[in-house]
């Protein structure tokens, strides 16, 4: 972990969520190590527990490694009654993934589900990475993915 | 001086058609043809055009372009911007005023909004604070820094009749009237941490007018005696933080935020905290101890966090909508205010509404207009080939309504009437096509992901409820099983410690009152 995320905020246990979010968003895997949680929490004096509490509770932060691109499909109400199940399906299909939460074997995506990313205009919608694709579609699932596999910026 | 000004609409509906990849060819374009000392490129906050792809307004000459291209780009930069003819096949509508865009853009559906609180989106550039203060920005915080005193803030306000925007719908004078005595150090805190399904109207004012929000929490500061305020934003929303970030780093060049504001004695400072995706966040007090950097678990009320809130001081916890209206009750007066709205609930509320109409995305209108007519006159009506069903107002923790309620005015005491409630605000349309079982299983499923945890009726409820609707969808569940469902919302709506559990009765007894014969259908 890049020590100089620690030093960027003072030791006050109020910036702890900044400090996991700075944290997951360096690495290229997306995820908190144990090993991380542990230097957090030397860092704001705080038991182990407590860190790992957090970064448990709050449905942004993984504790497993994750792909270079996290595909997060919304599955609230709006998105739902737009066809969302068919586009979680579709998701899995294209990457061969068979439960959410999975991370394809070339490391690129992981598979996760979300609550409404606020974006319900243009349902069925997803997030990958920052990055909001809405009016989703099979071909346009297919698409996206196929870009982002031949290295195309996520833009 | 600039000849043209290009406002690129920004919002996810136009970045997701390649708005950002259309502006860049402007760029380079207007720059291959000599054009960057005469036209401006510059970006503006949604002016509510769905569906219609990249969207451009051209001032002055009062042009729409939707649908725009990158291919386009080449075409508008050599006839529209030389040689001044707009390029006919894209122009939506020649004509609109400012600063009722939306209003008369699409003149035959969108009618007659009311914007208080969205007045400046898709009119200003959201990070120009220049923009702002040529708007009349930041006049309501000098009028009161200079001539109010604040106690008589909070009287205004009160007076005005404004109650919170965020759902429960809470008079907000009166929230400010039990803080203002309380002396020490005090906090006013913004939540906009808006996680309820279907509601996207705070994302979109952060984005389209950030600085309206500082200057209301200024004022709010001021009132209550507080220097010190807090953002707390949804960790999803990337770009109302980054615009935020920018509004307040400008305000406080520009001398609105910081020591002595307007040469007064008053101080106030803004921060913004980023939370990490949890639903119950959006609890005031479970906002409040997200903040000091714990797990998002709601507090035992009272003690209100007016009386002790963030850090255990006094604090003002308040929606971005509730403070982005602020500014303009101070500065036009509570009679002014209260000439829009009903008498109970005065004002304007923003609506987000979606599903199966022509024209989902986000309205302002005064309090108490009925649902018939947001989807007639505002949403373009039911979408081709479908019938309406069902609404559910306010969120996933709302009550389904049917079609004999549709003429019921859209306000906090007239749905009460209804055991209803307008919520944050979102309008989820159904049409025929929605099995009510479904719909159902669907919000069950948000309710047992997002429960925290904390209390075991909520805890365990929302597990038992998605387990139940599941076998309900699957024609498993008997009728006798289902009324135990409502028996045990209605527990869990007296025993849950916080609001997220004591909702799910809202749509649960409602599917059970209107819908019940298509319920019967799917009995075992």
């Amino acid at each position: 972990m890049d020590k100089t995320i620690l030093e960027k905020y003072a030791p006050d246990p109020e910036n702890l969520l900044f400090i996991l979010h700075d944290i997951q968003d360096s690495k290229t895997d997306h995820y908190l190590s144990f090993n991380d949680l542990q230097q957090v929490a030397k860092y704001l004096n705080l038991p182990v527990s407590k860190v790992q509490g957090v970064a448990t509770f709050y449905s942004m932060y993984s504790l497993e490694p994750r792909g270079k691109y996290i595909i997060r499909v919304c599955e609230s109400a709006p998105c739902h009654v737009m066809g969302a199940l068919d586009i979680l399906k579709e998701f899995k299909e294209v990457l061969g993934l068979e439960e959410i939460g999975m991370t394809t074997k070339d490391k690129l995506f992981t598979l996760e589900t979300s609550a409404c990313l606020g974006v319900c205009g243009v349902a069925p919608a997803c997030m990958i990475n920052d990055v909001v694709y809405g009016n989703l579609t099979k071909e346009k699932i297919r698409q996206i993915i196929n870009d982002l596999r031949k290295g195309g910026s996520n833009v | 001086m600039f000849r043209t000004h290009l406002l690129f609409v920004i919002d996810q509906n136009t970045i997701d058609a390649g708005a950002y990849a259309v502006k860049y060819e402007f760029e380079k374009e207007v720059k291959a043809a000599g054009l960057e000392q005469e036209i401006k490129i510059s970006e503006t906050g949604s002016v509510n055009l769905i569906g219609k792809g990249v969207i451009i307004l051209v001032f002055p000459d009062s042009i729409l372009y939707t649908n725009v291209s990158v291919n386009d780009v080449k075409e508008i930069v050599n006839e529209h911007l030389m040689k001044g003819r707009p390029v006919k096949r894209l122009v939506l509508s020649e004509t609109f005023e400012i600063p009722n865009i939306t209003v008369s853009v699409a003149r035959e559906t969108l009618k007659k909004q009311n914007r208080i609180v969205l007045e400046r989106a898709g009119v200003i550039n959201p990070d120009s604070i220049e923009e702002y203060i040529a708007t009349m920005g930041y006049e309501a915080l000098g009028k009161v820094l200079t001539t109010m005193k604040p106690t008589d803030v909070v009287e205004e306000v009160k007076k005005s009749g404004l109650r919170g925007r965020g759902g429960a719908g809470f008079p907000t004078g009166l929230k400010w009237s039990f803080t203002a005595p309380l002396s020490g150090e005090k906090y006013v805190v913004c939540n906009a941490d808006e996680g309820e399904p279907g509601t996207f109207k705070d994302r979109l004012i952060l984005e389209g007018d950030p600085h309206k929000l500082i200057e209301g929490m200024a004022i709010c500061g001021y009132a209550v005696g507080a220097n010190k305020g807090y953002v707390y934003i949804r960790g999803e929303y990337t770009l109302s933080i980054q615009r935020l970030a920018k509004a307040i780093s400008d305000a406080k060049e520009y001398g609105f935020l910081g020591n002595n504001i307007f040469g007064t004695d008053f101080s106030f400072d803004i921060e913004i905290r980023k939370g990490a995706g949890a639903y119950v966040c959006g609890e005031e007090t479970a906002l409040i101890e997200s903040m000091e950097g714990k797990r998002g678990h709601p507090r035992a009320k009272p003690p209100f966090p007016g009386q002790v809130g963030f850090r255990n001081k006094p604090t003002v916890v308040n929606n971005v909508e509730t403070l982005s209206n602020v500014p303009n009750i101070l500065l036009n007066g509570a009679d002014w205010y209260r000439s829009f709205g009903t008498k109970n609930a005065p004002g304007t509320k923003v609506y987000t509404i979606l599903g199966k109409v022509n024209h989902p995305g986000l309205i302002e209108v005064p309090m108490g207009i009925t649902l018939r007519q947001i989807i007639n006159e505002y949403a373009g009506g039911m979408a081709p080939g479908s019938k309406f069903k069902a609404a559910q107002i306010g969120g996933s923790a709302g009550a389904l309504i049917s079609e004999e309620m549709l003429d019921t005015p859209l306000d906090y005491d007239s749905l009460g009437q209804w055991a209803a409630v307008l919520g944050s605000g979102a309008i989820l349309i159904l049409d025929e096509k929605t099995e009510i079982p479904d719909f159902l299983r669907s919000v069950m499923k948000f309710f047992a992901h997002e429960s925290c945890g904390k209390c075991s009726p909520c805890r365990i409820g929302t597990k038992i409820l998605l387990n139940r609707s599941i076998e309900l969808y699957k024609r498993r569940l008997t009728e006798d099983e289902w009324l135990d469902c409502i028996k045990i919302a209605k527990t869990m709506e007296k025993a849950s410690f916080c609001a997220l559990g004591q909702s799910l009765i809202l749509p649960i007894s409602s599917a059970d009152k209107y819908f019940k014969e298509e319920l019967k259908d799917y009995f075992a």
